[in-house]
């Protein structure tokens, strides 16, 4: 089980995220919309700290973490447990894609080289990229690099995967295949929290999704509710103009 | 005018290449240690740390703004009358402290403004899965800001192997003071510096090709 409480994060006074509650079951995928700006990727990084909110609580399983009071050793272990899909894929330059799936392995879970090497290998071939296991990301294509951010995110196991609009920054050429392998990840009823603007991947993929808005969790429900019966005005602005 | 004693010139060669191995010696450890050195301050420099920073940049400051004749005079003549055990320091440790201690402070603002260079993405990736600020440093930042710092820090031991000339000033026979001996016995100084020089010369130009193949092996990561 994870819950957010009252998640607030400021830039310079203005709230981005304001007082955020959110629960999410173990298994449950969720996906966020929105319009641009409203704190969507915020929310993501606030979970995985990559930007520091300064109120609330993130509760991710048995690891209960205060905003206001966050330790570095707290940031670490939330780190730990969620593992972060970035827009712009964020590969190690410097690394091969199989040593960017071993690295958080090594580094952080303490595993030998071995068997980071094992386990990278077995999540390449989930990717169906065990050809370019040692290909640098400068090399391999946009879908390619994404499709290896994903293996990395998967191979840490674990308890929630943040993706941050996944396919935004790719060719059109390129998005199938990274949708094609997020589906794959969530068949396994992986803990998923997705913001994407591909409406018809949210639909299909989602077991709830949550509309925001200036920094609010404006209206969320199943995908049918949601999309097809929205309730609130705001919402049924953003969809007539995305469909 | 006067021609060129070229029988001299050569026979001059042999010579002084046999202090080659000392100008490389002095240059290589000064190198290895201003590198360590450079890299503590520069990372000291990102991640701020409190008490250090202050100390940091006092030192990176006076090594930036004093002259390295000064430095090496100031180590060998002058910081002995003062710290005891420091009289035991021959010229070719005095000259390989003040080329690191000068040289490092340059290297630090190199490596620091490499380190910026390194793009964003990188450090969020690596915060992001939880590695520590050491890890990140080592393994992922470190490594990155090498490839782009590389050609600016062979510049410096260029400039280095140029600078372990005035270790002759500390009385160290080194290549340049072979030569102003072979000159001083000869009267020939024209032509025992024109060796010196091409010898030099000479050596900066190996360098250089090396830096190629060093450029070319830390852009192997980053070939499409």
């Amino acid at each position: 089980m994870i819950s957010v409480t009252g998640l607030t994060k400021r830039f310079d006074g203005a709230p981005v995220l304001d007082r955020i509650d959110l629960r999410i079951a173990e298994g449950e995928r969720v996906v966020v919309i929105g319009p641009s700006g409203t704190g969507k990727s915020t929310l993501l990084r606030c979970l995985n700290f990559l930007d520091r909110p300064q109120e609330g609580t993130i509760r991710i399983g048995d690891l209960v973490v205060d905003a206001a009071r966050a330790s570095k050793a707290d940031i670490l272990a939330l780190r730990r447990r969620t593992a972060f899909v970035f827009q712009n894929y964020a590969l190690f330059a410097n690394k091969t894609a199989q040593e960017n799936i071993m690295e958080a392995l090594i580094t952080v879970q303490g595993r030998d080289r071995a068997e980071a090497a094992a386990r990278a290998r077995e999540v390449l071939a989930e990717t169906g990229l065990q050809d370019k296991a040692d290909s640098y990301p400068a090399a391999l294509s946009g879908g390619q690099q994404q499709r290896v951010g994903i293996g990395r995110a998967m191979a840490i196991g674990a308890a929630l995967m943040l993706f941050d609009e996944p396919t935004s920054a790719l060719d059109p050429e390129w998005v199938g295949e990274v949708l094609t392998l997020i589906r794959r990840v969530a068949e396994r009823r992986q803990t998923m929290l997705i913001v994407t603007h591909e409406m018809q991947f949210a639909r299909e993929i989602a077991d709830r999704i949550v509309f925001m808005d200036g920094g609010r969790i404006v209206e969320q429900g199943p995908p049918a509710d949601l999309l097809d019966a929205p309730r609130d005005a705001r919402l049924k602005r953003f969809l007539s103009r995305v469909a | 005018m006067r021609a060129l004693d070229l029988d001299y010139m050569l026979g001059l060669v042999p010579v002084l290449l046999g202090y080659v191995p000392l100008t490389l010696f002095m240059a290589g450890a000064a190198m290895v240690a201003a590198l360590i050195l450079a890299s503590l301050m520069a990372v000291e420099r990102v991640v701020r740390v409190p008490g250090l920073d202050w100390l940091v940049i006092l030192f990176i400051s006076f090594f930036r703004g004093t002259p390295l004749l000064v430095q090496l005079f100031l180590f060998y003549y002058g910081l002995p009358q003062v710290v005891s055990f420091l009289t035991q320091i021959n010229g070719v440790t005095a000259a390989i402290m003040g080329l690191t201690l000068h040289f490092s402070a340059y290297m630090a603002e190199s490596i620091r403004a490499a380190i910026a260079g390194v793009d964003r993405s990188q450090w969020e990736a690596a915060q992001s899965v939880g590695m520590t600020q050491l890890q990140m440093m080592r393994r992922i930042i470190l490594p990155q800001a090498t490839r782009i710092a590389a050609p600016t820090l062979v510049n410096y031991f260029i400039d280095m192997i140029k600078g372990t000339s005035l270790a002759f000033t500390l009385g160290v026979t080194e290549m340049m003071g072979a030569a102003q001996k072979e000159a001083a016995g000869s009267f020939l100084y024209f032509e025992a510096f024109l060796v010196v020089a091409v010898l030099y010369w000479i050596l900066v130009e190996a360098l250089n090709q090396g830096q190629k193949r060093l450029e070319t092996f830390l852009n192997k990561a980053y070939a499409r």
